[in-house]
């Protein structure tokens, strides 16, 4: 039986539709984001230690980082 | 459990859900209660790839009804008298300790789940950009002394890239400020597509300059966009941007 494909296995190519320039007085990219901005909109990849919860964990950024909303994708069991 | 768990700050809350759906890839070790043969182990192993079904556990955080999840692969890896160890890709939502229960039913001896570590979450990996809590209070007291920004980029990355594995939409600048609205995304406002997209599964809606404008739940697929003029190609379901980013470049209806 053929192994089914992860999401991440998945290969995607861009098809264009029309064109168009966009205006560099609106917007920026991602990476070009001013400090504040960039924290508000950015994710860590965290390594979760083992013992807290994933929350806990979450709770644990947010305070070292001295922000409002932190919250985190997937939950990871606790102990161990 | 230790491993890949994505933190969003702030407003990249908005990109939990796609997160949430996205799969997961763990290392585990399962425990076996009794002596079984390496060869049997794989063959088991190997029977829950594809499709299985599970109740979510007692503790759980959702209804506890029987549900499907998909098992993108099952590696047998090492086993150590009665330590089994593997590496399995799985749909969001797959509950790893049910599955090692499961196995070691099947395999007649009975086994829990001994350890697990998230080599994967939807587009986050273990090495590479992965960082530890000390290291992102170590870096954060850094960046507040010598306010080099490129000490922050070190640990924090932008929303966009939790968003890599969902297949998007480009659009024009004239069409962006109406999705932050929440306006759904119609034919003559897209540029460029993805393949993949499907009626029904997630998408999400960017501009020229890759940022993140909105995730949307497309109405057709990628090929019918292709060939239409006009009309509703997604349904704008969470807006990122915040409004008036870029010009409003629609009429209001009140003429």
């Amino acid at each position: 039986m053929p192994r089914s494909v992860a999401p991440w296995e998945t290969e995607r190519k861009l098809i264009m539709k029309a064109e168009d320039k966009t205006d560099p007085r609106y917007g920026h990219k991602p990476e070009e984001r001013a400090t504040e901005e960039y924290i508000r909109y950015g994710v860590i990849n965290l390594d979760k230690p083992a013992g807290p919860t994933s929350h806990e964990v979450a709770a644990w950024v947010k305070r070292i980082l001295k922000l409002e909303h932190v919250g985190h994708g997937g939950t990871l069991e606790a102990n161990k | 459990m230790t491993g890949v768990l994505p933190i969003t700050l702030e407003e990249s809350r908005k990109i939990v859900q796609a997160l949430l759906h996205s799969g997961k890839e763990y290392i585990c070790v399962m425990k076996l209660h009794g002596e079984v043969a390496e060869k049997h182990v794989k063959t088991v192993l190997k029977e829950f790839e594809d499709i299985i079904y599970q109740r979510p556990p007692v503790r759980a955080s959702v209804k506890r009804q029987l549900r499907t999840r998909r098992i993108y692969y099952l590696d047998f890896l090492e086993i150590d008298r009665r330590n089994v160890l593997f590496r399995v890709g799985c749909e969001g939502g797959t509950y790893i300790r049910k599955l090692c229960y499961d196995v070691g039913e099947v395999l007649g001896c009975g086994a829990h789940m001994q350890e697990l570590r998230r080599t994967r979450g939807g587009p986050f990996v273990e090495g590479g950009d992965i960082v530890t809590l000390h290291d992102v209070a170590y870096w954060f007291m850094e960046w507040q002394q010598q306010k080099d920004e490129s000490i922050l980029r070190k640990f924090i990355q932008p929303m966009e890239n939790a968003l890599a594995l969902v297949p998007k939409i480009y659009i024009r600048d004239s069409a962006v400020d109406a999705v932050c609205h929440g306006a759904s995304l119609t034919a003559p406002g897209v540029l460029s597509l993805e393949t993949g997209i499907n009626r029904g599964l997630m998408a999400a809606i960017f501009t020229l300059k890759a940022e993140a404008v909105a995730l949307a739940r497309p109405v057709v697929s990628t090929k019918d966009i292709m060939d239409m003029e006009h009309g509703v190609v997604a349904e704008t379901k969470r807006v990122l941007m915040p409004r008036g980013t870029y010009p409003k470049c629609w009429k209001s209806g009140e003429i």
